[in-house]
């Protein structure tokens, strides 16, 4: 199910994640202090291309991360193998992907700049 | 006391296609083993039981079984560390063939798929050397020694492969002895089949399926450890995979 490029790929984004994962809640905690509202957030993020590059990493390493995960899963409980298992792996991938990207253009794409 | 107790056992008695557990009752004796109990019962209870054993002091791996739901050596399990202490008897035992292989007979299984893999883990020594090159040095207390010493006393008894849940949902994966040994290979300077050694454990089926959840190396009659081992074989097949390996 894994082999050795998988198990790299996984561990890589882990390691990504580590300070994406800490910035993001350090942030949001921050950010929160005295009360927060949609706008506020669109004006920080909007037309950032830092916010855009953080979640983008952040999107992208957790796609990866998720789905290579769900594949050991899947083929230790589901018992999937072969055609069905790379289908299922590509899909998760593409899926996360897809949703998180979509965020992330939501909140940096446009805006005042 | 003791030698008019009886020991309650439930024997898994069948094949390949199915089966179901028998119950026998064992006089229980001093110092008696589970292999004893074994024996007892395919000696004078029921001729057609079928076993397996060959030396009985722990050297040869051929006897290992499920007893009370896990992987042990009976001839070296004795019946009161695991038949637990159940008031006016001599307490309770129940023997099942290994976990994770196929049964061929009652508590026989098939050990094929078991060796199978440690073929396809690259478990054989490859020469470097012809036999009349001089006597490889190797120095005892080499950290690559170290590391093959401390998984070398393995004797193939297939209990970490019955213990392991990673083996028992995916068949494909080469299980703990297989990579265990692989990983004594690995740490051998005199054996010259490193790279394929590595692209074996770093196949599909190889060491990076390993949850590193441990149940080999507790249960493990010789106390070796394969979870460490794989884990330095991930080591070495990462290194290899970044050409970071000599």
């Amino acid at each position: 199910m894994l082999d050795v490029r998988l198990y790299l790929l996984q561990r890589l984004t882990a390691l990504m994640m580590i300070p994406l994962v800490l910035g993001h809640l350090v942030v949001m905690v921050y950010a929160v202090q005295g009360g927060l509202t949609a706008a506020e957030i669109l004006s920080r993020t909007q037309g950032s291309l830092v916010w855009g590059g953080f979640y983008g990493a952040f999107v992208l390493a957790a796609s990866i991360h998720g789905a290579i995960g769900l594949r050991a899963i899947s083929a230790e409980v589901l018992g999937l193998r072969g055609v069905g298992l790379t289908a299922l792996s590509w899909g998760v991938f593409l899926t996360l992907l897809l949703l998180g990207v979509r965020a992330v253009y939501a909140v940096t794409a446009g805006g005042p700049a | 006391m003791l030698e008019q107790s009886i020991l309650a056992t439930s024997v898994w008695r069948g094949d390949a296609e199915g089966g179901e557990f028998q119950r026998f009752e064992v006089p229980r004796r001093d110092s008696q083993t589970v292999l004893d109990v074994v024996t007892h019962i395919q000696q004078e209870l029921d001729p057609s039981l079928a076993y397996r054993f060959a030396c009985r002091v722990g050297m040869c791996g051929s006897c290992a079984m499920m007893v009370n739901g896990v992987p042990r050596w009976t001839c070296r399990t004795h019946v009161s560390k695991v038949s637990g202490n159940v008031s006016g008897g001599g307490g309770e035992l129940q023997i099942a063939p290994l976990r994770n292989l196929p049964v061929i007979r009652d508590l026989v299984v098939d050990m094929a798929p078991f060796f199978d893999k440690w073929t396809a883990a690259e478990g054989v020594f490859r020469p470097s050397e012809t036999r009349a090159a001089p006597m490889a040095k190797v120095q005892p207390g080499s950290p690559a020694r170290a590391a093959a010493n401390a998984g070398i006393e393995c004797i193939n008894c297939a209990v970490c492969y019955a213990a392991c849940d990673v083996v028992a949902g995916n068949t494909d994966y080469l299980g703990p002895a297989a990579l265990n040994r692989a990983w004594t290979l690995v740490n051998d300077a005199r054996d010259g089949g490193q790279a394929e050694r590595i692209d074996a454990v770093s196949s599909e089926g190889g060491c990076h399926n390993c949850h590193s959840m441990g149940s080999c190396a507790q249960f493990c009659p010789n106390a070796l450890n394969p979870t460490a081992a794989i884990a330095g074989l991930k080591r070495e097949t990462v290194k290899a995979k970044l050409g970071w390996r000599r």
